[in-house]
């Protein structure tokens, strides 16, 4: 692969370095972007080849448009441009001038297709181009590009960057772009040497080129190289176990997420609720309903959808679950069974309700920009978007503990739920307080259901995917507990995610369900289990 | 409270019962004499209703089509929609309800394996004819099914051959949900991989529960295996649902095309519907037909497909395309024969070629598998694929050339050979299979 560029792109480099301030010296970009309304893929990488080596960044915007796929000839002439969406029609650009040449409708243009190859020539180009850019923004993207896709045509380009870098982050990215490109390049021993002693710095990235070279570096090289690899691989096993970690941490927040509405409705009141995973999906639509609101009337508050969406989907699915508690569990209390068929009716409805007014296929619910992508921390890569999911269930966590623990109506509750005559003569109106517990555990199963969008299907059958983890989790912590909820979801989330590379997704969700199996058998009670009367109720 | 826990459990079975029972199946009114039954078999509830439901739409719009050219043989046709529920027994019972009772002319229907594998003693019984529109593992041949959707041949292996001779990739991550589909489409192509000479430990496989929905552990394997300094590409048969959570995945912990692209086989611009695709753009998929598919044909097709649901926001997809091409080939197959009946009608309709909607024909062959043309795409930001690369007709190969079980097997079903497991090793009918 890196073979292949380097006759078409060793003229780029050779002019770029020769040209000081990179302006244009070379050839007309012009007629070279007007050849792509003809070229096949192949033809196109050239091309863009030597619409780098003009030198000429007046062309950063139409190469960046190129990748994104937003460039286009016009099919009366055959020029090229790129464009942007002007209302129903387009609006072109001219590639190097970039002035407007008027608007078109779409169909006097044909899109000029870019596949993974070509992406990758163009991001190569930029690099070289943008390395001396004024932003220092370009700059550092520039020397990631050459990080990942190192050659040794850069090598020189880099170092004459390098010479001019000032600051001291970009340089320290030059630098590490530097080595990769020395590593296959043919300079001396010695400096390949203090470029392994580099890469050996970069972590999981450095590994791959140190392996792409293994076969075909100098002898002498070997034993710096099987040490350096040796070293970061060692490291590597290290983060291992500090990312299994993490994982099953994030795992069990999910988990945490997912029953944490259930331990309010099974586990304090008893009720075995079937529609629990539905008052999750409702959550979901409700973040759905959200966002599409936000979409066409006020897309700045994209980013907080979210917040939004949290006290919309509480009090939705709390007003579902008051009128599923007023309308159908109050008349079976004391009556598991029927309680268990009619809460599953109540959700195979409420899922037929949702499929006929949405459509049986999934919604897109978009990420705000501060829950995509992720950080790099020490060898270990962590998404923002599990990483705020932790913070949310436990905040979650800790906000409905301190309402069962410290409020008035925390107190009434616990005391209905533990003794109900005894509540009642005490003057406490027992069925609302019955009635507002359904509806707090379905708020929060609704809440959950926000956060859960963010990762999986917003689909009618969101819910049942995770009713049966709730219950697993709630059993497994101890029924009534909501301590046992915490611990529960994360340690089955940590058991989880240290069997599963070892034995597989598969093997490892079995094996779990086992160990539950087995751990239940002798301890029935969960890991919390409550003691005194109220277990005898 | 364990107590209840555990009577709760007890009941559940008979739960399942009442809901198995409660959900609803619909049938056209009764016919007249002057029409012709088809029925169509796709569950409208359950986990599967995601994918089926829009091929009921698709069926009803053809019939509707066909009726607004006349129907067929003079006749009007009248679909019988009924819901099997996402569940594989109960697509048995309704095959021989539409079959016995309804006295449908033939079924076009199924979408997993499973329910494909329950329904097919059914109509091998009855004498019936089943149209299976989706893409699926091969290794099978009936007398009574016909097979539009792609076998391994016509999606798979030509994908593994693009990004091998495109891409340059020489290392391969099988990542795939846990069952028929995905495990035997794999060892085909371990075993197509190894005979092009890709060594065993450049070849990762990976299976995951269905609705698999945690996927660091997975993607960050994935990562790792990528970074051994040669070219590395995902060859994804994950199912269904679990693909959303399996993109954003890898989206977020910034795995690019450019770097491992992941070329899928079960990922359509449905399943893309629920996705944000601006982090995904380069990713791939291998199918015989794209939205994006610049045909009139295809323009025609989709614009009847927005008026008939009256949005035009809705997809099309490949199998749909599949369902369109098993019902045109049925239709003619009628017409040629003069008759439903379906002895006259397996005959006729064997070199039936009717056009399919990336511009060409396809025709139907006498193994039962029909030819259509192999479309590579690239995903694109606004959830549509963009065609890298077409092959010409590719004729679909029902037992895999690279298993030992099945190398040997031929299938042929026209006179007098009428077999659709011949080995041709032994020079006898039957072998492994159906």
């Amino acid at each position: 692969m890196i073979m292949r560029y380097f006759f078409q792109t060793i003229f780029i480099w050779m002019t770029l370095v020769v040209s000081t301030q990179a302006f244009a010296q070379g050839s007309d970009p012009k007629p070279l972007f007007d050849q792509l309304a003809d070229a096949n893929f192949n033809h196109a990488e050239t091309l863009v080849g030597q619409i780098a080596a003009t030198g000429d960044p007046r062309v950063v915007p139409a190469l960046n448009a190129f990748a994104e796929g937003d460039l286009y000839f016009r099919k009366s002439d055959k020029a090229v441009f790129s464009a942007k969406s002007a209302g129903s029609q387009l609006e072109l650009i001219d590639p190097v001038t970039g002035t407007s040449a008027g608007q078109v409708a779409k169909g006097a243009v044909t899109k000029i297709k870019v596949n993974n190859n070509l992406r990758r020539a163009i991001r190569a180009a930029l690099g070289g181009l943008t390395l001396m850019s004024p932003d220092r923004g370009a700059r550092l993207s520039a020397a990631d590009a050459i990080l990942r896709s190192p050659s040794a045509e850069a090598l020189e380009l880099v170092e004459a960057a390098l010479a001019k870098e000032t600051d001291a982050e970009v340089k320290a990215r030059m630098e590490e772009a530097r080595a990769v490109s020395l590593l296959s390049s043919d300079r001396s021993i010695d400096e390949k040497r203090a470029a392994i002693e580099t890469i050996s710095g970069l972590g999981a990235a450095g590994l791959g080129v140190l392996n792409s070279v293994a076969v075909t570096i100098d002898p002498g090289l070997k034993p710096d190289l099987d040490k350096a690899i040796a070293s970061i691989e060692n490291e590597q096993q290290l983060w291992n176990l500090a990312q299994n970690v993490w994982y099953g941490m994030s795992l069990g927040s999910v988990l945490l997420l997912a029953a944490i509405g259930l331990a309010i409705t099974f586990g304090v009141m008893g009720i075995i609720n079937m529609a629990h995973g539905e008052m999750v999906m409702l959550g979901a639509y409700s973040t759905f309903m959200v966002q599409e609101v936000i979409r066409t009337h006020a897309p700045g508050l994209f980013d907080w959808s979210l917040a939004i969406a949290l006290p919309v989907a509480f009090l939705i699915t709390g007003l579902v679950g008051f009128v599923i508690e007023r309308g159908v569990i109050r008349f079976l209390y004391g009556r598991p069974l029927e309680t268990l068929l009619a809460t599953w009716g109540v959700s195979l409805i409420l899922q037929q309700a949702i499929r006929t007014i949405f459509g049986p296929t999934n919604q897109e619910v978009g990420n705000p920009s501060w829950m995509s992508g992720s950080f790099p921390l020490g060898g270990m890569t962590i998404t923002y978007n599990r990483m705020w999911i932790i913070v949310f269930s436990l905040t979650i966590f800790f906000s409905l503990l301190f309402v069962m623990k410290k409020t008035a109506y925390g107190l009434n509750m616990r005391a209905v739920t533990q003794n109900r005559r005894m509540a009642s003569s005490m003057g406490i109106r027992t069925p609302w307080v019955d009635a507002l517990t359904f509806a707090l555990g379905s708020g929060i199963a609704g809440i959950a259901g926000v956060a859960l969008s963010q990762i999986d299907n917003v689909s009618p059958n969101l819910g049942q995917s995770y009713i049966i983890d709730s219950f697993m989790v709630v059993v497994f912590g101890g029924v009534g507990n909501l301590w046992g909820t915490l611990v529960g979801a994360l340690s089955l989330g940590i058991l989880n995610k240290f069997l599963e590379p070892s034995v597989g997704a598969v093997l490892g969700k079995i094996l779990v369900l086992v160990l539950i199996i087995l751990f239940i058998q002798k301890r029935p009670r969960g890991l919390f289990a409550l003691k005194g009367r109220a277990v005898e109720a | 409270m364990s107590f209840l826990f555990k009577m709760g459990k007890a009941k559940l079975g008979g739960a399942l019962l009442a809901a198995a029972l409660s959900t609803t199946a619909f049938h056209g009114a009764f016919a007249a004499d002057d029409t012709i039954k088809i029925g169509v078999l796709h569950s409208l509830s359950g986990t599967m209703a995601i994918s089926e439901t829009t091929l009921k739409d698709a069926m009803l719009m053809l019939v509707e089509e066909q009726n607004k050219k006349g129907g067929v043989l003079g006749k009007k046709l009248e679909a019988v929609v009924v819901d099997p529920a996402s569940d594989w027994p109960l697509f048995a019972e309704k095959a021989r309800q539409l079959i016995s009772q309804d006295k449908v002319a033939a079924v076009f229907g199924c979408w997993t394996s499973s329910s494909r594998k329950s329904v097919l003693p059914v109509f091998e019984e009855l004498n019936s004819i089943l149209f299976y529109p989706v893409q699926y593992e091969g290794e099978e041949s009936s007398r009574n099914i016909f097979y539009t959707g792609a076998a391994p041949n016509q999606q798979a292996i030509p994908a593994v051959d693009y990004l091998a001779s495109t891409e340059g990739v020489e290392r391969w991550v099988l990542a795939g949900t846990d069952y028929v589909y995905p495990q035997t489409t794999n060892k085909i192509l371990k075993a197509y991989l190894m005979s092009k000479g890709v060594k065993e430990e450049d070849i990762m496989v990976n299976y995951t529960p269905f609705g698999h929905s945690d996927w660091q552990t997975i993607v960050s394997d994935i990562k790792k295996f990528g970074s051994a300094g040669k070219k590395t590409a995902v060859v994804s048969t994950i199912n269904g649902d679990a693909n959303v959570p399996f993109y954003k995945e890898l989206g977020n912990q910034g795995i690019k095309a450019e770097d491992i692209p992941v070329v899928a086989f079960s990922v359509g611009e449905e399943e893309l519907a629920g996705l944000d695709t601006a982090p995904l753009v380069g990713h791939l998929a291998a199918w015989n037909y794209f939205q994006s598919v610049d045909a009139p044909v295809n323009a025609e097709f989709i614009k009847t497909w927005h008026a008939f649901t009256k949005n035009d926001k809705r997809v099309t997809n490949d199998p749909m395309e599949a369902a369109y091409i098993g019902f045109n080939a049925w239709v003619k197959a009628v017409e040629a024969a003069g008759t439903t009946e379906t002895d006259a009608v397996l005959d006729s309709i064997i070199g039936v070629s009717v056009p399919n909607l990336s511009g060409g024909t396809s025709t139907v062959m006498p193994n039962h598998h029909i030819t259509k043309p192999v479309l590579i795409g690239e995903i694109q930001a606004d959830g549509q694929f963009e065609v890298v690369q077409e092959t010409a007709a590719v004729v679909g190969d029902e037992w895999s050339d690279y298993l030992p079980d099945s190398k040997d097997l031929i299938s042929d079903w026209r006179k007098p050979m009428e077999c659709g497991n011949f080995n041709v090793a032994t020079g006898k009918c039957g072998g492994k299979g159906s």
